[in-house]
């Protein structure tokens, strides 16, 4: 993987809040189909870091370039256009909607994207199945359990076939079998697809999914397998 | 956990008598085992012929003769390079990184640092092992697990402990 340039490079981003900064000169690089644990303790920076990677949050300073891409300069238009189309998101608590049925959530991105609704539904059935919830499709997410309806809001994350997951404590929410679970699908099918995966946990054995990890404290970076001089 | 390498560290704060540096252990090491006499002397025996320490002062009072011992170039290396190493990830080995913690923050070294090269060695092998038991069977996966849960135990020390510095130094440097 190393000789290839990075999806995501960040350099020296800075983030401050409140009266303490959230990111303190964080430089970190993705590349194609890695999956990069950020870890570290409480308000440590972790989302801070993932929402500014993920073109959510514009850090207030540093250089921050996806493939060829400025993200720093670039319009909120364009930073969510690619968020659209090259990244797909799964958080703690799936925020899936309501009242849609899990096959729709899924489908959402696509028709966001204008693919047709049976096109869009018929891939979204593709990766349920591959998910392993393929019966859930057509209940409400209030009607699922919480490891299922995680992991369709893994499902709704692969739809778009994106390059970059971020995924943010996505099994914070779940117990140690459905937690292992989620993690173990999700990484067979972003390796299999070559998916970049950021993965923001605390816990270790979560953390263990990844090819390396980099570990944040007090809005650094500690130390890092992959670590940038 | 490693009483020569200990030691080492202790003299190297300055040269000791062979009884200041078992005073100095206990305060420090010896809550539930204080040591015996005779690990330090032989412990220092064994130093001394790898040239590891030396012999700065003698006094000859009434009693038997006092030797003080001062460490080396060699023995100040020998510890740096023992601190700067991960310990091989296994249950149970949290004596050993109390050890190493205590003894960078009396020797001035990046404690933390010491924290951050275990963390990376112990999340490797998690990896290694969750590897196995995504490709193994239900056995693989069962035996597996019980070891990450081991490491996991020492990780969440080494998180607390790391979170703790600041404090542990004023404690040890007190
Ligand atoms: N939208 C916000 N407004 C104000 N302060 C914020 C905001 N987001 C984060 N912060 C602050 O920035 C710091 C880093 O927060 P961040 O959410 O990145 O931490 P974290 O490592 O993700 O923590 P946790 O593990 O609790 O999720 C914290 O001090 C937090 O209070
Ligand atoms: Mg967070």
């Amino acid at each position: 993987m190393t000789g290839e340039a990075p999806l995501l490079s960040a350099r020296d981003l800075h983030k401050t809040y409140g009266p303490t900064p959230a990111l303190d000169g964080v430089s970190m690089d993705v590349r194609a189909g890695e999956i990069v644990a950020v870890m570290g303790p409480s308000g440590s920076g972790k989302s801070t870091l993932m929402h500014c990677l993920a073109g959510i949050v514009r850090p207030d300073a540093g250089e921050l370039r996806y493939r060829d891409r400025n993200l720093i300069t670039a319009s909120d238009a364009e930073r969510s256009a690619l968020r659209r189309r090259e990244f797909g998101f799964v958080f703690q608590f799936g925020q899936l909607v309501p009242e849609l049925t899990c096959l729709e959530n899924v489908a959402l991105p696509l028709r966001m994207e204008g693919v047709r609704r049976g096109e869009a539904e018929r891939r979204a059935a593709h990766w349920l199945d591959r998910l392993d919830v393929a019966d859930v499709a057509g209940k409400r997410p209030g009607q699922v359990s919480g490891g299922q309806g995680q992991r369709v809001a893994v499902a709704r994350a692969l739809v778009t076939d994106p390059a970059v997951v971020f995924a943010d404590e996505p099994t914070g929410a779940l117990d140690s079998l459905n937690g292992e679970l989620v993690m173990r699908l999700l990484t067979e099918c972003v390796e299999q697809s070559g998916t970049a995966v950021v993965l923001v946990t605390h816990e270790p054995a979560v953390a263990a999914y990844s090819h390396r990890e980099v570990v944040m404290r007090d809005g650094r970076i500690r130390t890092s397998a992959g670590m940038v001089q | 956990m490693s009483l020569s390498h200990t030691l080492l560290g202790l003299l190297e704060r300055g040269p000791r008598h062979g009884y200041d540096l078992k005073q100095e252990f206990d305060a420090q090491f010896g809550q539930d085992r204080p040591l015996h006499y005779g690990q330090v002397y032989a412990t220092l025996a064994r130093l001394l012929k790898n040239g590891l320490v030396e012999v700065d002062a003698v006094e000859h009072g009434g009693g038997p003769e006092r030797k003080r011992y001062a460490i080396t170039a060699s023995g100040v290396s020998d510890v740096a390079k023992w601190l700067s190493q991960p310990e091989r990830p296994e249950a149970y080995l949290n004596s050993t990184l109390y050890t190493k913690v205590v003894l960078a923050l009396l020797t001035g070294r990046d404690a933390a640092a010491i924290l951050d090269v275990q963390r990376a060695a112990h999340l490797d092998l998690m990896r290694e092992l969750t590897r196995r038991k995504t490709r193994g069977d239900l056995a693989d996966a069962l035996i597996c697990d019980h070891a990450i849960f081991h490491l996991e135990a020492d990780l969440r020390w080494l998180e607390l402990t790391s979170a703790r510095l600041d404090r542990l130094a004023e404690k040890v440097r007190s």
